[in-house]
This record gives structure tokens, C-alpha cells and sequence, in this order.
């Protein structure tokens, strides 16, 4: 099977020295790869190489059989629209309103506007936010803009979503509220996914539960109905340290790490 | 025993996140940078950083040509720029006007020719100061804007985000800008033209014991077409500089909501050097070719 993203031996550097060295990790259709690493290992320089918003010095990245790598910027706009970006704070437009902030996409792709509020509303309900839908930014707090985030990066249903530390300085219930909406994006549209995180907890969250669309609810795996597998086999970890992948596993190779290093997440 | 702790402290981290488990760099004796290093050094970032502007603004003019434009993002920036300068650049054009009468009659009473007041105003307006003060106080309000207004996008992602999303900043964010600063200032320098030259007119009359007409008469005979080409060639590149060195700081702001607010002070200082600078040159040009021309 065909990798959706692939890293070669990628490499970037900046004045102060070289962040992202010689990282190499693949994520296949319909999975969910969970970058894990301290601050400054390179895991948003990652996602942004992924989406082709920073360009590596050495090394190939490959998403959808596409080199973005090597592509010019102008073909890279085009590819981009097929990749949901979910950034670190939300990156909202802060002069637009909620409904313009999701809907922006498809204003710029020039879709109908009668076609564009039931998207908007659609996304907006899968976040839970439609009643937001006339704020802006500056009246959301830190969870809602996230959602609403999410609600922007699904509006043109891409294959591949991207997020940039979705539960970053957030209390642990609304980061639940968040990857609770990770898990049922993934297991309603089965979109491919790249998660790059400090949590591990979240990562275990999105390897050990599943969204039942039968009941709408968030459940562990054990209580799947029979003939799925117990444990999801859609979600592995990367672990980075120093700019590369130093640790690359399933759920239960993580849970069960013996490296002192690696053990320090487990914590 | 107390050094035992100490390097066991080391190795033991306050949070499973902190520690990195690294070993301290080897200690690398740095040799100092000669001067003529450190003069290369800012040479070439000082090159680098005017290519890097020369493709921006170059860019900005080339995106007019091809598809997508963003009418709407222009008309807002119109708006935002022209509408909303509006008031400061007639209220300091009309005291211009009655301050250069003031002062250029202070200097002809001397010889007895008050009359020819209206001459050296609408001269020194229309040439001079008006497309340079409209375009300073243009630069004071909306080159800052643009630059804190960018910075603030570039710092909170938002222009990564847009990126993200398959639009090209340069096309949604820089030439509306560009273009409807190009726009505008040739518009309110006309204004400012006209207006300082009223201010004048109420300072003359009242000041100088001058008939309207005849300062109005004198005023509008002093001025060719060449001096009003002058004006609007002027303004119209003292707006792209702006708009620009706006643009440019705005897009290019290194350290966060600090690095926003002195890309916010450089965008002004560097545009108002500019503009000077310019119009010296322009000025030689601009006589140069009425010469030839007119």
C-alpha cells in the first residue's frame, strides 16, 4: 500500500543550527500517525513541510503521490485546498466572523453562496458551535476557537487534516471536547491524519476510543461490536528527539517502552 | 556524597517533558569576527533584505495582471485609506496653505509685492507640498497600519493560514493594499492641494488685506500642467513606496508582538526617508521634463 505522506531523510535548518535532521516516518490511508515530542524537536516544521508551507533543505516529502518538496509555490496553492491545516491557536482571521472564517475556502473557490451556508452550518454542527456562527474570533475562547478551527480546516472534506498541537494550553476537559471531535472526524469522513503533540494521553485517547455514529458517542474500542478489532491498528506513534523519528511504534509498543527516555512520557 | 546528588540531579527532570537527556555541547573555543567579516555580514543582509523588497513590490504590481483580484479587499482598503485619512489631510492642508501665505508674505511685504503671495503658494503646494505632507501623513497612519496589521497576521499564523487554504498572501493581503494606496493618495493630495490653497486664501484675505479674486486669479495663473503632472507623479510613487515598505515590514516581522511593534516604527521611518529622498529625484526629473515636454 501507498503511503499518503512520506518523509526522506528530510532535513531544515535555521541560523541557530540544524532542527529537523534526516527525519523519515510514513503515513498510510485512513491512518492516524501521533508525532510525539518535546518543544523544538520539529513537529510543526513537520506539518509544515507536509502541507508544502516550508520547503525542507535536503530530503523528499511526499503527500498524496505528490513531491511537495519540489513543487512551485503557485502549484502548491492548488494542493493545498486538498489539506485540512489545523494550527496551534486556531489562526482564525480575527477581522472575519465565524461564518466567513469557515465558509472562507469555499468563497475563494467561488462556490454558489445558497450552497454555502448549509456547509457552514453542517460544519459548524459537527463542532457544536452553530450558535457562534455571527461572532468573531475575539469572543471565543480558547476551546471554540479550535473547534471552530476544525470546522474551517473540514469544510471541503480533504483527505488529510494536519494539527498543529490541537490541545495546547487547554484545560483537560475542553482538550477532550477536541479530541473527542479528532476521533469522530476521523471515524465519520476517514480522513488520513497527522497529530503532532506533547500529550501522550491524547494520543492514547485517539488509539483506545472510537466514535459509535449508532449511539454519538465517544466509546472505548472494548465495547465494539464483534468482529472489530479491540485495539485501533489506525493509529501509531512517532516519537521525535533531536530532529528525528527516535521511536516509531504502535499503541502497545508505546505503552510498554522501556527507554528511559521514552518512559518519561509515559509519566 | 554531595556530588552524587548533584549528578544525579542531571539526569533526574522536574516534568517527563523537560529533561532532554542531552549531553552539554563539547565546549568550542569561538573565534572572535573580524570587522571585515562582520561588515560583509550586514552588507549582504542589507542586499538580500532590498531583493527580497524589490521582489515584493514587483510582485504586487505583476499580480494586477493576472487572475484572482480582490476587488472587495481593494475597495475596503480604499475606504480604510483614503475615506479615513481624509480629515487629518484636509485639516493640515488648509494650515499649510495659511502658513506658507504667512510666511512667503513676510518675505514680499519687504518688496512691496504681497500680490504675488498667491503665486509662490499654489506653486509650492501643487509642486511640493502637497503630495510630500499628504504622503508623510499618509505613512504616519496607514504604512504603520499595513505593517502591524501584516505583522499581527504573520505572528498569530494567520498568513500561514491563509497559505494553508490555497491563497496567495501577496495577492490577497499586498497589492489591494498597493493598489488602492496608488489609488487614494493621488485623490486626497488633490484635495489637500485645493484645500491649502483656501487656507491660504483665508489667511491672505484676512492677514494681508488680499482681494479673493485677485488671489485666486494669481494662484490659478502661476500653475501649468506640468506643475500639476509634477504633484500626481509625486504622490502616486510616494504611495507605492508606502504601501510597500508597509507591506514589507508587515510581512517580514522576526520575534513576535515585540518584532510587530518595531516593524510597525521601521515601516514609517523607512517609508518617510524614502519619500524624501524621492522626491529630490523626482524633482530633477519632473523639471527635466517639463523642460523637454511642456
Amino acid at each position: 500500500m501507498d503511503a499518503t505522506i512520506s518523509f526522506r531523510d528530510v532535513r531544515l535548518g535555521f541560523e541557530e543550527g540544524e532542527i529537523v535532521h534526516e527525519l523519515s516516518f510514513e503515513v498510510y490511508p485512513r491512518e492516524t500517525l501521533v508525532l510525539l515530542g518535546e518543544t523544538g524537536t520539529g513537529k510543526t516544521l513537520s506539518l509544515k513541510m507536509a502541507a508544502g508551507l516550508m520547503r525542507p533543505q535536503q530530503g523528499e516529502v511526499e503527500v498524496l503521490g505528490r513531491r511537495v518538496s519540489e513543487m512551485p509555490e503557485k502549484a502548491l496553492l492548488a494542493f493545498r485546498r486538498e489539506i485540512g491545516f489545523v494550527f496551534q491557536e486556531g489562526a482564525l482571521f480575527d477581522s472575519l466572523t465565524v461564518e466567513e472564517n469557515v465558509a472562507y475556502r469555499l468563497r475563494e473557490e467561488h462556490v454558489a453562496e445558497d450552497e454555502i451556508e448549509p456547509r457552514v452550518r453542517e460544519a459548524l454542527r459537527f463542532v457544536e458551535l452553530e450558535h457562534a456562527i455571527d461572532l468573531v474570533p475575539s469572543e471565543l475562547s480558547g476551546g471554540m476557537r479550535r473547534r471552530v478551527s476544525i470546522a474551517r480546516a473540514l469544510i471541503t472534506r480533504p483527505p488529510i487534516v494536519l494539527y498543529d498541537s490541537p490541545t495546547a494550553g487547554l484545560d483537560p476537559v475542553t482538550a477532550q471536547t477536541i479530541i473527542a471531535l479528532i476521533l469522530r472526524l476521523r471515524d465519520t469522513y476517514g480522513v488520513t491524519a497527522l497529530l503532532a503533540t506533547h500529550r501522550l494521553q491524547d494520543g492514547f485517547a485517539l488509539a483506545n476510543f472510537y466514535f459509535d455514529a449508532a449511539t454519538n458517542r465517544v466509546l472505548p474500542n472494548s465495547k465494539r461490536s464483534a468482529g472489530k478489532v479491540e485495539t485501533d491498528s489506525n493509529t501509531r506513534f512517532a516519537v521525535l528527539r533531536d530532529g528525528k523519528v527516535f521511536f516509531e511504534g504502535t499503541t502497545e509498543e508505546m505503552a510498554t517502552v522501556k527507554d528511559p527516555y521514552l518512559k518519561r512520557f509515559l509519566v | 556524597m554531595r556530588r552524587e546528588i548533584v549528578a544525579e540531579q542531571e539526569h533526574v527532570a522536574d516534568t517527563p517533558l523537560q529533561g532532554t537527556g542531552k549531553e552539554p555541547p563539547p565546549s568550542e573555543v569561538v573565534r572572535e569576527a573580524s570587522i571585515y567579516e562582520i561588515l560583509l555580514g550586514s552588507a549582504k543582509e542589507a542586499v538580500l533584505r532590498v531583493q527580497e523588497y524589490s521582489y515584493l513590490a514587483a510582485q504586487s504590481v505583476a499580480n494586477i495582471f493576472s487572475r484572482p483580484h480582490y476587488v472587495q479587499d481593494t475597495l475596503d482598503q480604499m475606504d480604510s485609506i483614503g475615506v479615513g485619512s481624509l480629515p487629518i489631510v484636509l485639516l493640515t492642508g488648509f494650515f499649510i496653505g495659511a502658513v506658507m501665505v504667512l510666511q512667503t508674505a513676510s518675505q514680499f511685504v519687504r518688496f512691496g509685492q504681497t500680490s504675488l503671495t498667491g503665486d509662490a503658494v499654489a506653486l509650492a503646494l501643487v509642486r511640493e507640498l502637497g503630495p510630500t505632507l499628504t504622503s508623510l501623513l499618509v505613512t504616519g497612519r496607514c504604512a504603520s497600519g499595513i505593517a502591524s496589521e501584516l505583522g499581527s497576521m504573520l505572528v498569530t499564523e494567520q498568513v500561514d493560514a491563509m497559505r494553508a487554504m490555497g491563497t496567495d498572501p501577496s495577492r490577497k493581503l499586498v497589492t489591494p493594499r498597493v493598489v488602492a494606496t496608488v489609488l487614494v493618495v493621488p485623490l486626497l493630495t488633490t484635495m489637500s492641494d485645493f484645500i491649502g490653497l483656501v487656507g491660504g486664501c483665508v489667511a491672505a484675505v484676512f492677514s494681508l488685506r488680499l482681494g479673493v479674486v485677485q488671489f485666486w486669479t494669481r494662484a490659478i495663473d502661476a500653475l501649468e500642467f506640468s506643475d500639476i503632472m509634477q504633484g500626481m507623479m509625486k504622490s502616486i510613487v510616494f504611495a507605492f513606496i508606502l504601501s510597500t515598505v508597509g507591506c514589507y515590514k508587515g510581512l517580514t516581522v522576526r520575534g513576535g508582538t515585540q518584532g510587530v511593534g518595531r516593524s510597525t516604527t521601521q515601516a514609517v521611518v523607512i517609508s518617510s526617508v524614502l519619500i524624501i529622498v524621492a522626491d529630490t529625484f523626482l524633482t530633477k526629473l519632473a523639471l527635466y521634463l517639463a523642460n523637454k515636454i511642456f
